[in-house]
C-alpha cells in the first residue's frame, strides 16, 4: 500500500515540478479557455436573459476543450524520451501510474478553473461564486480528468493524437458536461443549494464508475 | 532500499524458451531460446529488426510473448511484474529521462518510484561512478547525447538491480564513457549479477561478454563464448549480409 501511494505521490510531484518549470499545461489551457469565453461574449447578445441561459454552457465548453489541450500535453510529455516506458518499468502497479497522472491533471485543471472563473464572472457580469458550485466543479473536473487521462494514454501513440483524443473523449464526458452546466446554471441563476446539489449524485456516480473502470483499463492501454 | 540478498541461484537469472512475438503480420521472434546465468554477461547480436529490443522488452515485462515461457529469477514477468521490475535495471534506446528536469531530479524521481531509501546518497554514488557528478544539477535537455546516455545508465543502476538489460548501450559514447560502461557491465557480472546487452559491434561485445548469442530469423541461431570471436564473426557476418 505504501508503495502504491508512494508511486502516486512521486508522479504528481514530478508533474508539478515539470509544470512549474515549463508552465505548458496551465498557461495554454488558461489562455485557450479565456479566448473561448471572450469570443462567446462577443458572439452573443449579452442581455441578462441570454447570459443566464448560455453562460454556463460557455464556461464548461471552455473548460472541456481546454482540458483536451492540457491532457494531450500531459501524455506527450511521457512519450518524449520514452518516459511512459520509464514509468512502466518501475515496480509500481499500473493503476498507481494512472492515478498519479490523473491527479496531476486534476490539480492543473482545478488551478485553471480557479484562474478563469473570476474572468468569466466579470465578462458576463454574473453573481459571485455560489458555494455549492465548488463541489460541482471538483466532481466534474475529477470526471473529466479520469476519462481524459485514459484516453490521452490511448491516443498518445497514434499518429493523429490531437484529433483522436477529442474524438474518444468528448462523447464520453457528455454526462459530466450536462450535469456541470445544469448545476452551474442553477447556481448562477440564484437557485438555492438544493437545486444545485441535485446534480451531485450523478457526478459522484460517474466519477466512481469511471475512476475504477479507467484505472483497470489503463493496464491494457499501456501494454506494448 | 529493500535488500535482495545474494542472487537466487536455484533459478537462472533469465530463461526464455520458445518465445514468439508478432506485431501485426510481422513475426519478430519465432521460437527464441536463451538462458542467462548468474555472474554472466551475454551479448545479443543480430541485424536490424531481428528482435533484440523486443527481447529486452519481453524480459522487462513491458510486453507479453504470444507464446513461450519467460522467467526472470524464476518468475513470470507477466504475472509477477512488480517483483521482476524491481530486480531488473533497463536501459533502452530512449533515455527515459525528462528533458526539463535536471539529472538529479530525474534520478530522484526514479528513486522514489523504486522506493529507494537514502536516495541522495545513492544518487551521489551512482553519479560518481558514471562520471556525471558535475552535471547533476544541469537540465537533461541541455546535455550532450553521451552525457544523457550516462544518466540513462545511472537510472538503470540506481536501484541496484540484479539483472541488467541494456539495448545498444555503447552507441554514441566516447572513449571515457565506454570505459565506464565496460566497468559497469563486467563489474555487474563479476559481482554475481546477470547482464544482457544488445549491440551491433561484435569486437566490442567479445571483450565484455562471457557469451555471444547471434539472433537471426527470430531465434538464437548460434551461441559462442566471448573469446570465440572469429567463429562468431563468420556467423554474424552471414546474418547481416543475408536476406531478412
Amino acid at each position: 500500500m505504501k508503495s502504491y501511494f508512494g508511486a502516486i505521490w512521486a508522479i504528481v510531484r514530478k508533474d508539478v515540478m515539470l509544470e512549474l518549470r515549463t508552465k505548458d499545461f496551465v498557461v495554454s489551457v488558461v489562455v485557450f479557455s479565456l479566448l473561448v469565453i471572450v469570443i462567446f461574449s462577443f458572439a452573443i447578445e449579452p442581455t441578462p436573459q441570454v447570459v443566464a441561459r448560455v453562460a454556463p454552457g460557455v464556461l464548461w465548453t471552455a473548460f472541456v476543450f481546454g482540458g483536451v489541450l492540457g491532457l494531450t500535453r500531459s501524455f506527450a510529455l511521457e512519450r518524449d524520451g520514452g518516459n511512459l516506458r520509464g514509468l512502466l518499468l518501475a515496480p509500481a502497479p499500473r493503476d498507481a501510474v494512472y492515478v498519479g497522472k490523473m491527479l496531476a491533471s486534476f490539480l492543473f485543471m482545478m488551478l485553471v478553473e480557479l484562474l478563469v472563473f473570476p474572468a468569466f464572472v466579470v465578462i458576463f457580469d454574473l453573481p459571485l461564486l455560489h458555494p455549492a458550485l465548488i463541489l460541482v466543479a471538483v466532481l466534474a473536473t475529477l470526471g473529466i480528468s479520469a476519462v481524459g487521462t485514459l484516453f490521452s494514454a490511448m491516443a498518445v501513440n497514434t499518429r493523429a493524437r490531437e484529433v483522436m483524443l477529442p474524438l474518444l473523449f468528448l462523447p464520453v464526458v457528455i454526462p459530466v458536461v450536462i450535469a456541470a452546466v445544469e448545476a452551474s446554471a442553477a447556481a448562477l441563476g440564484g437557485a438555492d443549494s438544493g437545486e444545485v446539489l441535485r446534480w451531485i449524485p450523478l457526478l459522484a456516480a460517474y466519477d466512481a464508475v469511471f475512476l475504477v473502470a479507467c484505472a483497470f483499463a489503463f493496464h491494457f492501454v499501456v501494454e506494448e | 532500499m529493500r535488500s535482495y540478498g545474494s542472487p537466487d541461484t536455484t533459478h537462472c537469472a533469465v530463461e526464455a524458451a520458445g518465445i514468439t512475438k508478432s506485431f501485426g503480420r510481422s513475426e519478430v521472434l519465432r521460437g527464441l531460446d536463451l538462458t542467462i546465468d548468474w555472474g554472466e554477461a551475454v551479448a545479443v547480436l543480430g541485424p536490424n529488426g531481428s528482435g533484440k529490443s523486443t527481447l529486452i522488452r519481453l524480459i522487462a515485462g513491458l510486453s507479453k510473448p504470444d507464446s513461450g515461457d519467460i522467467r526472470v529469477l524464476g518468475l513470470d514477468p507477466a504475472r509477477h511484474g512488480e517483483m521482476v521490475r524491481r530486480a531488473v535495471g533497463v536501459m533502452t534506446h530512449e533515455p527515459l529521462l525528462y528533458d526539463d528536469l535536471t539529472g538529479y531530479e530525474n534520478l530522484e524521481f526514479a528513486g522514489r518510484m523504486f522506493r529507494i531509501d537514502r536516495r541522495e546518497e545513492r544518487i551521489e554514488a551512482v553519479a560518481g561512478r558514471l562520471g556525471v557528478h558535475a552535471r547533476l544539477h544541469q537540465r537533461v535537455g541541455s546535455l550532450s547525447h553521451g552525457l544523457r546516455k550516462r544518466f540513462s545508465i545511472a537510472r538503470a543502476l540506481l536501484h541496484k538491480p540484479r539483472v541488467l538489460l541494456m539495448d545498444e548501450p555503447e552507441s554514441g559514447l566516447d572513449g571515457r564513457a565506454l570505459a565506464i560502461l565496460e566497468d559497469v557491465l563486467t563489474g555487474h557480472a563479476a559481482s554475481g549479477g546477470a547482464v544482457l546487452f544488445t549491440t551491433h559491434d561484435l569486437d566490442w561485445a567479445a571483450g565484455r561478454a562471457n557469451r555471444i548469442a547471434i539472433v537471426g530469423a527470430g531465434r538464437v541461431s548460434n551461441v559462442f563464448s566471448g573469446g570465440d570471436r572469429a567463429a562468431a564473426r563468420k556467423v554474424y557476418g552471414a546474418h547481416v549480409k543475408g536476406p531478412h
